[in-house]
């Protein structure tokens, strides 16, 4: 059973902006699907829909099988907490600790008045540091997170999602604001997590030479419509141009 | 042939930017002399409807540094008030203290209700922001008034009046703040499964702490000013003791008042400046 699916998605913002136009596609559990596209095209849309942070204008959106669409607010929490969330500016609370900011991905398994007391088990506890010593964070465990680099930020909320035990991660643009030593790690977490853990991982993407190094498949997004959907074997540099609708030397990709 | 044409061609194009680039300097220079034209034009209509004679105005003011300096200078006598002095003063200050630390506590779950990153109900959330609106832009000095009628001439009165308007400020301030800083966070959380109330805890009061702290100084500094403002109302505090001397044509002593509110105004801000950059 795919663990993520979308029918005839469409999203319209203020009844007049569509992002997305009858966006169909699944992915299987354990898969690393990269997503690109131009700025505005919708990818932000079609991972904020999955979570609900994002509520689709009609269309069915499954996950495990679980029409989220008609979630209320209850059910809506019972799937985020299965679901973490990457970002492309990280939005950890910065004034807190690591260990406080990766601790927070369990607020979702707790009841209301646990969760906002801050009581944590012993076990979340000693989770929660293993995961960090294995990000190589050990060190800034207690550390406020605005002390960090960009790069050890993106590894604490890479450890706030895997906290949260969740069978899909969704990446927002993880290394967009990242130097490209920085990315290299975060995307080398990332396919470590998939690959270990069988987590399936959902990634927003700008940098097309990247996805095609790190997923198994690529969906491509132009003006929120699927124009690709497949391995990055086939993706042809006379795709890439359709994506991005330029033409040949216009692209970033392009020179060297 | 064909280059020539180019090159005049292309000769046009930069006349035609440059005198672009002029023109836009001429109309800057223009505009700024209409204006000049119209304030003085304003300040001439105005003065002749009012009968104001700026010669007469500026020659006043030697003759007033005079009065100044002959009676608004504290003698001996007035010295001996000191005591009585500071100790209303001090008075007034805590109340202001107590003023804006009540209306902190109940204008933050407020403002929790008017804030986008929250985002209880749009329809609470706007009659939130229209009550805060209309608590705050009625001054502290008409609350007075009003409250005189009901309450009289007593130090709820101020108290009240004071926290009326500190509650309308605080709440406004504090939605901006809470949208500005913890929008981000509070996405993230949401996004883990936080219910709305573990994000209140876990994540707009750490990241919003020091902008609201910082409002709730300023308040403080801006109510021990209102405080005798309001004080001359309520016949209460700092301000009933400056309205008491100044009727007994006592100046010394009430300009020792009005310079020990200077100082204690002063010193509260360079106090809260510090507290402000040890929680940032």
């Amino acid at each position: 059973m795919s663990i993520v699916e979308f029918r005839n998605v469409n999203k319209i913002y203020n009844k007049t902006t569509k992002a997305l136009t009858d966006v169909s596609f699944s992915v299987e559990k354990g898969e690393f699907v990269s997503i690109i596209g131009p700025s505005g095209s919708g990818k932000s849309t079609i991972l904020r829909c999955i979570n609900r942070l994002v509520d689709a204008t009609n269309g069915k959106i499954l996950f495990n099988g679980y029409d989220v669409s008609y979630a209320g607010k209850r059910e809506i929490r019972q799937v985020r907490k299965k679901i973490g969330m990457i970002f492309q500016h990280y939005n950890l609370v910065e004034r807190l600790s690591v260990i406080e900011n990766v601790l927070h991905g369990r607020l979702g398994h707790k009841s209301t008045i646990s969760g906002m007391l801050g009581y944590y088990s012993e076990q979340e506890k000693e989770k929660a540091f293993s995961i960090i010593e294995k990000l190589g964070l050990i060190e800034q465990a207690y550390k406020r997170c605005d002390e960090l680099s960009g790069g050890q930020k993106q590894r604490v909320s890479i450890a706030r999602s895997i906290m949260q035990e969740p069978s899909l991660i969704l990446c927002d643009e993880p290394i967009a604001s990242l130097d490209p030593n920085a990315s290299k790690i975060i995307m080398d977490q990332l396919n470590n997590i998939n690959k270990t853990m069988n987590i399936t991982c959902i990634l927003n993407l700008h940098q097309v030479d990247v996805a095609m190094r790190y997923s198994q498949r690529i969906i491509g997004l132009t003006s929120g419509k699927i124009v690709y959907d497949g391995p990055p074997e086939t993706l042809t540099k006379e795709k890439i141009y359709d994506i991005y609708q330029s033409n040949e030397g216009e692209l970033i990709t392009d020179v060297g | 042939m064909l280059v020539e044409k180019m090159n005049i061609n292309n000769h046009l194009q930069k006349d035609n930017r440059s005198q672009k680039q002029i023109s836009i300097f001429i109309k800057r220079k223009r505009i700024f002399l209409i204006t000049f034209l119209i304030v003085i034009v304003l300040y001439a209509a105005a003065s002749i409807a009012t009968n104001y004679d700026a010669i007469k105005g500026l020659a006043s003011i030697p003759k007033a540094i005079v009065w100044i300096t002959k009676n608004l200078i504290p003698n001996e006598k007035s010295w001996e008030r000191l005591p009585k002095i500071l100790s209303k003063l001090i008075e007034s200050s805590l109340l202001s203290v107590a003023v804006t630390v009540c209306a902190a506590a109940c204008a933050f779950p407020f403002s929790l209700l008017g804030t986008r990153t929250v985002k209880v109900n749009l329809w609470i959330a706007r009659i939130v922001r229209i009550t805060a609106a209309f608590f705050r832009n009625v001054p502290s000095v008409v609350w007075a008034i009003l409250l005189l009628f009901s309450f009289g001439q007593n130090i709820l009165t101020g108290f009240l009046a004071l926290f009326f308007t500190t509650f309308g400020m605080l709440t406004r301030a504090f939605i901006e703040s809470i949208d500005e800083v913890s929008s981000n966070c509070v996405e993230a959380l949401n996004a883990a499964g936080a219910t709305s109330l573990q994000t209140v805890f876990h994540g707009i009061i750490p990241s919003s702490m020091p902008q609201l702290v910082s409002w709730i100084l300023y308040m403080i500094e801006l109510n021990i000013r209102d405080s005798t403002l309001i004080g001359l109302l309520t016949a209460t505090g700092i301000g009933a003791m400056f309205d008491l001397y100044y009727k007994r044509m006592d100046y010394g002593s009430a300009s020792l008042v009005v310079i020990f509110i200077v100082i204690l105004v002063i010193g509260i801000e360079l106090i809260s400046n510090k507290i402000r950059k040890v929680i940032m």
